[in-house]
């Protein structure tokens, strides 16, 4: 009993430890990344490769003074930076981040590495998450009492009702082929190959699943090229304008966290998880600590292809991202479950 | 344990639905429905209805609730008239229908046996499998005939929506 409590609060803090390190990591992978990309050298000035900048800007960050403006309403205005971050950092619990079973920790079984290893409603307990995600940003753009707040929290909660029926969509088919919600079940499902060299990851047979996921996951995340709730040139900083100090900060430790969840989901959803083809996973601590490498690995491949993305696209108009959203994305997401189910019915997935 | 998280998410629910009702910023009684669904979401989830919690929040909390939000917003409405100010007969009447439907649900509460009713908690009962089985087998006809509807009022959605081209 007190074993097992233990090692699921070991497991709570390596998630919310890991989560909280890869914020700073991220910023400065973000900003080195950006300016490789535009032919710069961005923040070195601070320790090696300015790898210390996250620090400064994090301790300038707490020490700036926190300011609440006049007319905002003050209890909104304060809870939405906490929903933002709670929401953010509770729905990493049912990720599963490396091939865990079998092991002891204290004499008591760890269940693999996952903090809730029972809930069998997986990957919907993110989206009930998610869905209070929405709420974060659209309270902050009320409560802010500004025009440019308010018009970011209603782009955001439409774009993120839109794009989220196409993320649902799009994972039916993962779903029906793995048959199980639980994560380490999808992941499971994807081990093997066919054909002796093609990895049995879901990307393969349902890239258009793949794709439409991907989509509208770059939308959830409010990343460009649809970051239209924060679009700087148009509404200066969209919800969060009237935030400063620490209260913007967790929007924007809220907004990096996401990404990596997003990441992991691409990973454990479509790109077969800790698996990789030809490669059987010892059990043990050794396999474990293999698989949790070849996990990591795979979740800063797609990190990287967050920030490449954002640097790389340019913004689109939000009439367009409607369209995308409702005329191309669900459309193909239906396609990819029909596909799959057309499939698996005549055998062959 | 799951009598004092049900009475917990209970009283949580009861309070949020008042506020819901009764406050007089718009956004305020939504978000405090948001509150209510929540609770009612742990309740499920401590009768060991995993799959029924995630779909409320998911559908009620993610979807309907932000699209009243949205046209809140939309509408940018600060406050309502306070409660009980409207009009007399619609008053009345939504009080007598709320006392029936009440009355209703304890008449039922105090008849079921919780054999009939209720579900034993930690049962494998609310997962996907067996409600999406019985949903293809026993209730076949019900969910097709909410499918239906539901085709229905997304048709009257669109033709409320066209605009005329010419």
């Amino acid at each position: 009993m007190w074993a097992d409590a233990i090692v699921t609060l070991i497991k709570l803090a390596v998630v919310i430890g890991v989560l909280l390190t890869t914020v700073p990591i991220m910023v400065w992978v973000e900003r080195r990344g950006s300016a490789l990309i535009q032919d710069r050298l961005g923040p070195n000035r601070v320790g090696p490769w300015g790898l210390l900048q996250p620090v400064v800007d994090a301790v300038k960050l707490i020490t700036k003074e926190n300011l609440i403006p006049d007319g905002v309403d003050h209890f909104l205005y304060i809870l939405a930076p906490f929903i933002a971050l709670a929401v953010a950092l509770s729905t990493f619990i049912v990720v599963p981040f490396g091939q865990g079973d079998g092991l002891t920790l204290f004499g008591s079984k760890i269940h693999g590495f996952i903090v809730a290893p029972d809930l069998n409603i997986g990957i919907l307990y993110i989206f009930a998450l998610a869905a209070f995600g929405v709420y974060s940003i659209v309270i902050a753009g009320w409560s802010s009492n500004n025009k440019y707040s308010l018009l970011g929290g209603i782009r955001s909660s439409s774009q993120m009702i839109s794009y989220e029926l196409a993320m649902t969509i799009s994972v039916v088919g993962v779903l029906m082929a793995s048959s199980s919600f639980r994560l380490d079940q999808v992941v499971m499902a994807q081990t093997g190959t066919w054909l002796g060299f093609i990895p049995k990851w879901n990307v393969f047979p349902q890239i258009i699943g793949a794709i439409t996921f991907m989509v509208a996951a770059f939308a959830e995340t409010n990343r460009l090229p649809f970051d239209l709730p924060e679009a700087e040139a148009e509404l200066v900083a969209g919800y969060h304008t009237e935030y400063s100090s620490m209260k913007f900060a967790s929007f924007f430790m809220a907004e990096y966290i996401n990404l990596v969840t997003s990441s992991a989901l691409i990973v454990l959803l479509f790109f077969g998880g800790w698996t990789l083809p030809g490669l059987t996973i010892p059990h043990g601590w050794a396999g474990a600590i293999l698989s949790l490498v070849i996990f990591a690995a795979k979740v800063a491949f797609f990190l990287w292809f967050f920030v490449w993305i954002r640097w790389t696209l340019p913004r689109f108009r939000f009439d367009q991202l409607m369209a995308l959203g409702w005329k191309v994305m669900i459309p193909l997401a239906v396609v990819n479950f029909l596909w799959v189910g057309v499939a698996m019915a005549l055998g062959i997935l | 344990m799951v009598t004092y998280v049900f009475l917990a998410a209970a009283a949580l629910a009861i309070v949020f639905g008042i506020l819901a009702i009764a406050h007089r910023s718009p956004i305020i009684n939504v978000l405090s429905l948001v509150v209510v669904f929540f609770a009612l979401a742990a309740i499920y989830a401590v009768l060991g209805m995993d799959f029924l919690a995630a779909i409320q929040l998911i559908v009620y909390a993610g979807a309907v609730l932000v699209l009243f939000l949205f046209v809140i917003m939309l509408l940018n409405i600060r406050s309502v008239d306070r409660l009980g100010s409207g009009r007399r007969l619609q008053a009345i009447l939504g009080a007598l229908t709320s006392i029936a439907i009440g009355a209703a649900v304890v008449v039922a509460i105090a008849t079921l046996t919780p054999a009939q009713g209720a579900v034993a908690p930690g049962s494998q009962g609310g997962t996907a499998f067996p409600i999406g089985r019985s949903l293809m087998t026993t209730h076949l006809l019900p969910f097709e005939l909410v499918s239906l509807l539901l085709v229905a009022a997304l048709v009257g959605a669109l033709v409320l929506a066209r605009k005329e081209t010419r």
